[in-house]
């Protein structure tokens, strides 16, 4: 590995961790599209900042950049509170026009400038690493690395302060309104936060594939955990790992590595959607046939049972008319004289105690 | 209980409430007393769970004024304690019943500090109230409606205020879990505490409830069970479109 490609990962890591930590929050608050809203309009915000600083690496451009995100967030917010068009439409509006606002000042003012619109949309990571931080002759490593560590540190103080304030304002906002927190307060917080990150992720990765570092892990970690802060870890481990097996994809494939580090997030939700144990798409279709096999052994019982009564059976369990298959209605069969609760005599069905027992406990029980 | 002296637990004082250009609650001045517990009855569009949010400020008023035990709500927040409508929040949220109910003591905890093991204790001990304690780690997805409206009437207690506003505790409960809830509530009343829920079923106000305040976006009636939950106030609140009343009830039940 060389020390460029090692420089690439060490920023990919960083980024994948930043964008996962808020991405968690936002994708419990059903707010995952504000991202695509945020990380565009800030493109508005930076060359606002920039015709005032005329300096590409000024810190002001970040700041700017933040708010401007903040600013889509108000005004799609606005929008939606006088009530003329949904909430989805009015995301719609609002930021594909800041968005275009910037690409107007961009094609007209600042064509010098190096932002093209192909970095905005994509990024450009192998490149990053070349603006390094130089103090007194000693190279300190790649610049970017140090912005996103910053921003990094400041989303992980922002969770370990805010933690139980984020939590009960995501899960019951009128609940923590009620005694006192300020969600509205913890709300625009969180937007800036994540505006933040995608100024800083925007180098890296380009306004379009930050949503997939910010909402694909905490979708993957939330199919596979029942707790909060697990999802979060999660959601960081799944981010790091697209980040650094993307670039080696891209490494092998020769292609960008953006692309590459969104596209294995997309593999892995897809993995994660099929194979989670039990929200998973296998695990629920397992757990439906075993249902449907419990139900059908369950039935079978009870008429055993009830015929040994003399009681009236609708369903007479040697005809198996209550299958509906006759394939199905052997491997019912079959199940159960395996865990031996019937056994076979001369072609007729009989319960042994074993499955009189499981009637008694499971079916009439309920 | 209400004594000349003591201020009620509850004074709401020309409230009034719209969204957009519609008016929700018009001028509604209520009182109630320390230690009552209070239907809050009308029907849909009647403005009963704005009355509770609003008392609450957790909806703009476009005017009116709200006192808890004589001083503005803004100052006895931690007087006051919700149970919001079950159905209000998302139950996939990854967290377990005793983290739910923990968040009752948030309020008390304040900004930034974290809930400890006392906080933990209360937790579990209000679960215990609630009769969930063995559900105490369960993820809270998997709770039957029934089981959410006492992991919120658990998240109530932790809070320990001296007033109740519940929002439908009974909606789409099991049998069980509504005597519960009427047991416990009772025995908050039975200790001075105040109690006003958002009540839907008719033929059941007379049993649980000795309060109750009528409603229509303006205020039909409040007072008494006994001597304001008659037929009369029950025709201007609902129109013709209630078939219960009280007047009947001895004789045969609606349903």
């Amino acid at each position: 590995m060389s020390p460029h490609q090692f420089d690439i990962q060490l920023l990919a890591i960083i980024v994948a961790a930043s964008c996962a930590i808020p991405g968690a929050f936002l994708v419990l608050r059903r707010m995952s599209m504000m991202t695509d809203a945020i990380s565009h309009s800030i493109l508005l915000g930076i060359i606002l900042a920039f015709f005032l600083v005329k300096d590409l690496s000024s810190p002001i451009l970040i700041i700017g950049a933040a708010a401007s995100g903040v600013l889509a967030i108000s005004l799609i917010e606005a929008v939606n509170r006088a009530r003329l068009v949904k909430k989805d439409a009015s995301i719609g509006i609002v930021f594909p026009f800041l968005f275009s606002v910037a690409v107007i000042l961009l094609s007209k003012y600042a064509r010098n400038v190096h932002i093209d619109t192909h970095s905005v949309l994509l990024g450009e990571i192998a490149f990053a690493p070349f603006n390094r931080l130089i103090l007194s002759g000693m190279d300190l490593g790649p610049k970017s690395a140090y912005v996103m560590g910053s921003i990094l540190l400041l989303n992980l103080l922002f969770i370990s302060f805010f933690y139980k304030e984020l939590k009960v304002s995501t899960f019951d906002e009128s609940f923590a309104s009620s005694i006192g927190f300020r969600p509205r307060l913890i709300h625009y917080l969180l937007m800036a936060v994540v505006s933040l990150t995608c100024v800083g992720a925007f180098d890296a990765v380009g306004s379009i594939l930050v949503i997939a570092l910010i909402v694909i892990p905490p979708c993957c970690a939330y199919l596979l955990t029942d707790s909060l802060f697990r999802m979060i870890l999660l959601s960081v481990v799944f981010g790091i790992s697209a980040a650094v097996s993307g670039f080696w994809v891209a490494n092998w494939l020769d292609v960008n590595i953006a692309g590459s580090m969104a596209f294995v997030c997309g593999v892995f939700f897809l993995m994660v959607f099929l194979l989670a144990p039990q929200r998973g798409l296998f695990g629920i279709m397992r757990e439906k046939r075993k249902q449907r096999m419990d139900f059908a052994e369950a039935s079978l019982l009870v008429s055993l049972y009830n015929q040994e009564r003399g009681e009236s059976v609708k369903n007479h369990p040697d005809s198996r008319s209550m299958f509906r298959s006759a394939d199905f209605a052997s491997k019912v069969v079959e199940f159960l004289k395996q865990k031996g609760e019937i056994a076979v005599a001369g072609g007729k069905l009989f319960l042994t105690e074993k499955g009189r027992e499981r009637v008694r406990t499971t079916v009439e029980g309920r | 209980m209400s004594s000349g002296e003591q201020s009620p637990a509850v004074r709401v004082t020309d409230l009034t409430v719209a969204y957009g250009d519609k008016t929700v609650l018009w001028d509604i001045d209520l009182e109630i007393p320390i230690g009552s517990m209070v239907a809050v009855v009308g029907p849909n569009g009647a403005g009963k769970t704005t009355l509770i949010k609003s008392i609450q400020g957790l909806v703009p008023r476009v005017a009116g004024v709200v006192s808890i035990h004589g001083k503005p709500y803004e100052k006895q927040r931690k007087e006051v304690s919700y149970v919001p409508q079950r159905g209000s929040v998302d139950w996939d949220f990854p967290t377990s019943v005793v983290d739910t109910v923990k968040m009752g003591s948030y309020g008390d905890l304040g900004w930034i500090r974290r809930p400890g093991k006392k906080e933990h204790e209360k937790a579990l001990s209000a679960l215990e109230k609630v009769d969930m304690l063995e559900f105490a780690q369960r993820q809270i997805s998997q709770l039957s409606g029934g089981q959410q409206q006492r992991v919120f009437l658990a998240r109530a207690l932790v809070q320990s205020a001296s007033v109740y506003l519940l929002d439908e505790p009974f909606q789409g409960v099991d049998a069980t879990t509504e005597k519960a809830i009427v047991r416990i509530l009772k025995e908050l009343t039975d200790g001075g505490k105040t109690v006003l829920a958002v009540h839907h079923d008719l033929n059941t106000v007379s049993e649980y409830y000795e309060q109750i305040a009528i409603l229509n976006v303006g205020l039909v009636a409040s007072g008494r069970v006994d001597e304001v939950f008659n037929s009369e106030n029950l025709m201007k609140a609902y129109g013709g479109k209630t078939s219960f009343f009280p007047e009947r009830k001895s004789s045969r039940r609606a349903v």
